[in-house]
């Protein structure tokens, strides 16, 4: 899963406040034009750093946020093979979560304030999620078309110049694309089934397909500081570009699952060898990431229970682990 | 009623054990993000997949030995609130951690037992589910007995949860340790675990992971039963098959 920052406010890149500074900054751009690593380590711009945290961070969210809508069907999976297969995916996402988390740390925030940026509201999360799983056919709609959407930004920042992210990346693509291919064959059983079936997969399809696109957030035009995540190879292609790509790849396969896709300027077009495609709502997408999607409240409520609930049993494990330390050092 | 046989006790036999795994694994699965940390979380499902996989093990193998052609689904989804036969100790709602981790705890200190008997089964095919399943149960109990220690040795509140946790559902365990008459009769051929057998070393286990987490054993042994031989289930279990078996009960007969 993923998580686009670019709809946030811009962070402010500070001019050289010294001579050295300048030169250190002027070694760091070298190093990610000549596409070498950025290791946790090594001097970077503060700005550098805080960008990537917040990316970094608004990616695991998303991760875990993730987990809420499948496992809204973890106890209704229809048969005992989808009911591992989705239980084993959901435990992939809560991995990612915290191998994103652990990444992030490496530039100084600790996973508790990022949580706590989750909570209190100060870090987004993927909009995607906050969109109601209604069906037994959206376990399959989420693999193909939202962690479809997840591959195509992903596969890009595996090649980032973050170290400990792009690394990350490259094994949660290989989880993601192992999804996206469970959720396809999910839809592939529903599309050759009877008419109730096909029906449950074109109205999931219907449900998910905008805010699908709008995953990629804003248009180009509407995403003014992308170019300094460019620059710093942080984002290493566009938002339109990406979206671009996901929209070329998917429709063949709609196409194959004998299913329309709800847009009716969506076609081909050969001059620009890729699909054109309709306008997008930016209006609900604005309502969505701005708290008025339909599950916003209910996905950080659940979240703040599950974590409010569980501290007597992290203070436990605590103070355990206190006493243990005691006893070695006596 | 159909008189008990040897094929049929078998097939009663592999479902009730597969039962076990199914009841318990779906209550984990119903702690997708509730638990106190991703890791916590991740550590349950681990046990939920565990304890699934081996009741789709027993659940097929059922199925052959009964000949009737059933398939795994067919006893998970298709059949009645009465023909499940787990215990009742793996269906009693999650509670809290403590709860969640008492129940894991009793459960797998004794499916350690019944396994390690059971991979010596003179039936080839439960040998070999239970020698598998043994390496899953070992890891759930080594699991929840760091997590008992951990409540019970931690806070003051935790500790006193802990310990109600435990006097809570201590009614369920008796039943852990009683006979059927299929298990009675497949007995005899060295197929089924004398589960009466290993209540000795299921008290000794039992007490001596309680004593570390400084929680002590409850005084009350009387012991709720009627699941396990007659399909006799608390008020929780309907909820349980009814959330489980929606779509297939609205859907008949579809490929998912």
């Amino acid at each position: 899963m993923y998580g686009d920052t670019s709809i946030q406010k811009p962070i402010k890149i500070a001019e050289p406040t010294s001579a050295e500074q300048a030169r250190l900054e002027e070694i760091f751009q070298q190093k990610i034009d000549d596409d070498i690593k950025i290791e946790p380590q090594e001097w970077m711009p503060a700005a550098y750093r805080k960008t990537l945290v917040r990316q970094m961070s608004q990616h695991a969210h998303s991760e875990v946020i993730g987990m809420q809508p499948e496992g809204n069907w973890l106890t209704r999976a229809p048969t005992l093979r989808r009911k591992v297969i989705l239980l084993a995916k959901i435990q992939d996402e809560g991995g990612h979560g915290l191998y994103i988390y652990s990444a992030a740390e490496t530039l100084g925030t600790s996973r508790a304030e990022m949580i706590e940026q989750l909570q209190n509201g100060k870090a987004k999360y993927s909009s995607i999620f906050n969109y109601p799983a209604l069906t037994w056919a959206d376990m399959g709609t989420i693999g193909w078309l939202v962690d479809g959407a997840a591959i195509t930004n992903q596969v890009a920042l595996s090649r980032g110049s973050y170290g400990p992210y792009s690394r990350a990346m490259i094994r949660i693509c290989k989880e993601e694309s192992f999804h996206q291919r469970q959720g396809y064959e999910l839809l592939l059983t529903l599309s050759k089934g009877t008419k109730e079936q096909k029906e449950m997969l074109q109205e999931s399809v219907n449900r998910f397909w905008w805010p699908s696109l709008m995953m990629f957030g804003p248009n180009d035009a509407n995403s003014p500081h992308s170019a300094q995540s460019m620059k710093w190879k942080i984002k290493k292609k566009s938002n339109d570009q990406l979206r671009q790509e996901f929209i070329d790849a998917t429709v063949p396969q709609a196409e194959f699952l004998g299913i329309t896709l709800p847009d009716p300027d969506l076609k081909w077009n050969e001059e620009r060898g890729h699909y054109d495609y309709g306008a997008i709502d930016w209006e609900e997408f604005g309502n969505v990431i701005n708290g008025n999607g339909p599950c916003n409240k209910q996905r950080i409520a659940n979240h703040i229970k599950a974590h409010e609930d569980g501290a007597w049993v992290r203070e436990a494990a605590a103070a355990y682990a206190e006493k243990q330390q005691k006893k070695q050092v006596a | 009623m159909t008189e008990l046989n040897k094929v049929n006790a078998l097939v009663q036999y592999a479902a009730q054990i597969g039962d076990n795994g199914l009841i318990i694994g779906h209550r984990m699965s119903e702690w997708c993000f509730r638990a106190p940390s991703i890791e916590m979380e991740m550590a349950l499902m681990n046990c939920a997949l565990d304890l699934i996989g081996q009741a789709r093990e027993l659940y097929s193998y059922a199925g052959k030995a009964g000949g009737e052609g059933k398939k795994e689904d067919d006893f998970a989804y298709l059949r009645d609130e009465q023909d499940f036969r787990n215990l009742l100790l793996a269906e009693v709602p999650n509670g809290d951690w403590g709860d969640t981790i008492v129940r894991l705890f009793f459960m797998s200190a004794y499916n350690k037992l019944f396994f390690t008997a059971l991979a010596k089964s003179t039936d080839a095919e439960l040998a070999a589910i239970g020698a598998k399943s043994l390496k899953e149960v070992t890891y759930h109990l080594r699991f929840s007995s760091e997590w008992l220690i951990r409540l019970g040795d931690g806070t003051e509140e935790s500790h006193r949860r802990a310990q109600k946790s435990v006097d809570d559902l201590w009614a369920y365990t008796g039943e852990l340790f009683t006979m059927t008459d299929a298990e009675n009769l497949l007995l005899e051929d060295g197929i089924s675990v004398d589960v009466t057998a290993l209540k000795a070393g299921w008290d000794e286990l039992v007490s001596q992971i309680l004593d570390q987490a400084t929680l002590s054993v409850p005084a009350n042994n009387w012991a709720q039963s009627g699941s396990k031989s007659e399909g006799r289930h608390t008020e929780h279990f309907g909820y349980i098959i009814t959330d489980m078996q929606y779509m297939q009960r609205r859907y008949p007969g579809c490929e998912w």
